[in-house]
């Protein structure tokens, strides 16, 4: 797999100008040195305590993602169509979610089944007829990317709800300025660091109208326990807001409050990090003790704004992935600028047919599974394995769904043998308003750690590196030369 | 107290607090030109850094042209300058043997634990990639050794005279670094480049996080101003400091039988202009101006307390 996937640094006569100097500089320094700094970066992730908590598998539950010192680099103009290409997908699906819960004209333009819809699990009848403020569904979306060659990007999948990560993008990007500076002055690199004022612009912009210029905004999160609770603190302390559980919040006559020490104050937008399922006991899940009993009711009534909207699970689904093109052509007229991975939906009789036949050269997915958890890579698998999903493929083929194993890009990664090509991609985090689109250059990039693995998850074994957007060449270490000490 | 044991501690106050700054500034320095939005401007970074230590006409008397290498040892190492880290830690420890028995045990151990390390190092541990740990280290050191002091030292004369060789330092640095910044910070162009500048100001304070709890709003020139000089609830803004001298200056004149002078009228003069400010009025009569004043007016409060208490 690994000979013959695509290395994004190249070498020789195929080396990427944007790598230049990072071809010099992994030429140049000791492998004692590069240890020596991945070593700090550890200390570094440690102290931050940005840790990604796993509980009830044993070992240490504050586990740090591992960080790979060697940064994964896009130029100007790769970044240019990337970015074209996510601002149009996010169109869409905002442009989806807004259909699909209002006149579902895509549908009766026969260009989605309608079962795929009102059978979903991820559907939520309780919001048709409802309007978030603006029209915006999905204000933060993370779209995880994978590429295959030189032009050849895909979508691997959208994540709509409450996708997580961006403060790995941060703070990768502050532990390299903090470990290499002399490295990172010899490249002209976009910065990330906007993203929390971004984000906080885009959450006062999803206000109720009567909030005025300035909404109180606030995250929820489902606790300490959550993986990624880390970041809820982290989000909140860069944007000024508090960070909420559950039962600091209240709901009286449709208003939501949170209880404070000055007594109870009424709340405007919520950036929730908790699932639809566990918002509102009264709404979804009866036995929730996450969420805000009244909350959903509140949020139709047009009091508070929950961003991401409830809902938007529809949008993401492995299910309704294959319709996203069509979804672009229909909403925006336009041809889709990033491909999708081509997609076998186990359900359609001759799709199912062609998975069983061919499992030892595809990736089974479950249609609503996260994490990289219940999925076979065919060509990695053992036969007992396959046999395994065959049956489960049989007995639920409208769970699964079937794509290509993609010959993943590879970037250099330090390892315990040393600098190797390992697999990567890459979730940039596109923020939407009624009035735009907002892209930090770059986005997270994941790396699975393991020779030839292509799963980069972090709850397997997976990942990051610093993800730079160049805005020129670098500088080559040769004319910096002397006056690298200047 | 004698004059010259008060001397000795406020003094071990300012340059320690002055260590901390220029490693604060520093540190900046180092990340705005990592950060290299602006490649072809990246001396400037240098120079304003200089420019705000006070230290430009002495770096000139060494050295031709503004390099990375060249401030870091005018700034950390050079014993020819007053202000650089290590000959504040020197004179720092200096005058800490000259009033050993003014002090903790615990602030001496901290004293003497980084002066030991400091006189061992060579360029090698502070330039290049080295930098940002160096710094850390600094900032760290003087923290444990402000630490040392709130948590062990008699709150008596001496205790006031360090903090108000402190509070006095941080004010100073305070309207320096900005001031340094005046012209960023008059422009509202909301530029990458003038943004990341912006960070990079709040950053030298420590405050950007401040930043978004206090105005929970996006980043503009006005209010970082109005943070560092008129939020009393900044501990590195200018009206802070000022509140903390004239609490001090008021403390040790309660030692006195109430004996005040030239340094309370002045201190609590600037207080008052502090204190009635608006932003607006700041912004639209020049911030470069207001904060030329501060300065002169701070050093004028230096000689003042000079003149009072020590050499009177």
């Amino acid at each position: 797999m690994t000979s013959q996937a695509f290395d994004e640094m190249g070498k020789g006569a195929s080396l990427h100008p944007a790598y230049a100097a990072i071809a010099d500089w992994l030429r140049e320094t000791p492998a004692a040195d590069l240890a020596a700094k991945r070593a700090e970066a550890e200390v570094l992730f440690r102290r931050v305590g940005i840790t990604f908590a796993v509980y009830g598998e044993g070992g240490d539950p504050e586990r740090l993602i591992p960080f790979d010192i060697i940064p994964r680099i896009l130029a100007r103009a790769e970044w240019q169509t990337l970015s074209a290409g996510l601002t149009q997908r996010v169109r869409a699906l905002n442009a989806f979610l807004a259909d699909i819960y209002g006149k579902q004209e895509i549908i009766r333009a026969g260009r989605i089944p309608a079962h795929l819809i009102e059978g979903n699990e991820q559907f939520r009848p309780e919001m048709q007829g409802f309007l978030p403020p603006g029209g915006i569904y999905t204000h933060i979306a993370g779209i995880d990317l994978v590429r295959t060659g030189p032009d050849q990007f895909y979508v691997l999948e959208d994540n709509a709800r409450t996708p997580s990560g961006v403060s790995y993008m941060l703070e990768n990007r502050e532990a390299m300025l903090r470990l290499f500076p002399r490295l990172m002055a010899r490249h002209r690199i976009a910065p990330v660091n906007r993203y929390p004022e971004d984000l906080l612009a885009t959450l006062k912009a999803a206000a109720p109208e009567r909030a005025g210029p300035d909404p109180t905004v606030v995250i929820l999160t489902p606790g300490s326990f959550n993986s990624a609770y880390y970041e809820h603190c982290f989000l909140a302390d860069e944007m000024g807001v508090e960070v909420l559980e559950g039962p600091d919040l209240f709901v009286e006559d449709d208003i939501v409050y949170m209880r404070t020490t000055a007594g109870a104050k009424r709340v405007d937008v919520i950036y929730r990090r908790i699932d639809d399922d566990y918002l509102d006991p009264k709404a979804f899940r009866p036995d929730s003790m996450l969420g805000v009993p009244g909350l959903i009711a509140a949020y139709r009534a047009g009091n508070v704004a929950l961003c991401n909207a409830p809902g938007c699970g529809i949008a993401d689904d492995k299910a309704i992935y294959p319709y996203v093109p069509a979804m672009i052509r229909f909403y925006l007229g336009e041809e889709p600028r990033l491909a999708n991975v081509p997609t076998l939906l186990c359900e359609r009789e001759e799709d199912r047919r062609e998975v069983l036949a061919n499992l030892d050269k595809l990736v089974v997915k479950l249609a609503q599974g996260s994490g990289g958890y219940g999925m076979l890579i065919g060509p990695h698998a053992t036969q007992a394995e396959r046999d395994d999903f065959a049956a489960r493929i049989r007995a639920k083929p409208q769970d699964y769904i079937a794509q290509p194993t993609l010959a993943l890009s590879t970037v250099p990664t330090l390892v315990e043998q040393g600098i190797a090509p390992r697999h990567v991609d890459l979730r940039p985090f596109v923020l939407s308003t009624k009035d735009a689109v907002r892209i930090v250059p770059g986005g997270l990039t994941r790396v699975a750690l393991r020779e030839g693995s292509l799963v980069v998850n972090s709850s397997q074994g997976g990942g990051t590196k610093d993800t730079w957007v160049l805005e020129a060449d670098p500088i080559p270490s040769t004319a910096h030369g002397g006056a690298a000490a200047c | 107290m004698l004059s010259r044991t008060a001397d000795s501690l406020f003094w071990l106050g300012r340059y320690t607090e002055r260590a901390a700054n220029v490693a604060r500034g520093l540190s900046v320095a180092s990340r705005m030109a990592g950060l290299t939005a602006e490649l072809n401007h990246e001396g400037d970074e240098w120079r304003a850094l200089l420019v705000a230590a006070g230290c430009e006409p002495g770096f000139f008397q060494k050295h031709q042209e503004i390099t990375e290498e060249a401030v870091i040892d005018f700034l950390v190492r050079d014993p020819d300058n007053p202000s650089g880290i290590i000959p504040c830690f020197a004179a720092a420890r200096h005058n800490a043997r000259t009033v050993r028995t003014a002090l903790t045990v615990d602030m001496w151990s901290a004293m003497s634990d980084s002066w030991n390390h400091l006189r061992r190092i060579g360029p090698a541990d502070f330039q290049g990639e080295k930098l940002p740990g160096f710094l850390e280290w600094v900032r760290e050191r003087v923290l444990l050794f402000n630490g040392a002091a709130m948590d062990t030292m008699l709150r008596g004369e001496a205790w006031l005279f360090v903090q108000l060789g402190t509070a006095l330092e941080r004010a100073d640095n305070t309207a320096r670094l900005l001031d340094v910044k005046h012209e960023v910070l008059e422009s509202e162009a909301e530029t990458t480049v003038a943004h990341g500048q912006w960070q990079a100001v709040l950053q030298s304070f420590s405050a950007l996080r401040a930043y978004h709890w206090v105005f929970r709003d996006r980043i503009t020139p006005a209010r970082i101003a109005e943070l560092m000089i008129l939020r009393p609830e900044l501990p590195r803004s200018l009206i802070a400091s000022y509140n903390r001298v004239c609490e001090v200056l008021e403390l040790i004149a309660a030692e006195q039988d109430g004996r005040r002078g030239e340094p309370h009228r002045l201190a609590e003069e600037l207080r008052t202009q502090l204190r009635t400010g608006r932003i607006e009025d700041i912004m639209e009569a020049g911030l470069h101006e207001y904060l030329t004043a501060m300065i002169i007016n701070t050093a004028e409060l230096g000689e003042a307390v000079q003149a009072f208490y020590i050499r009177a």
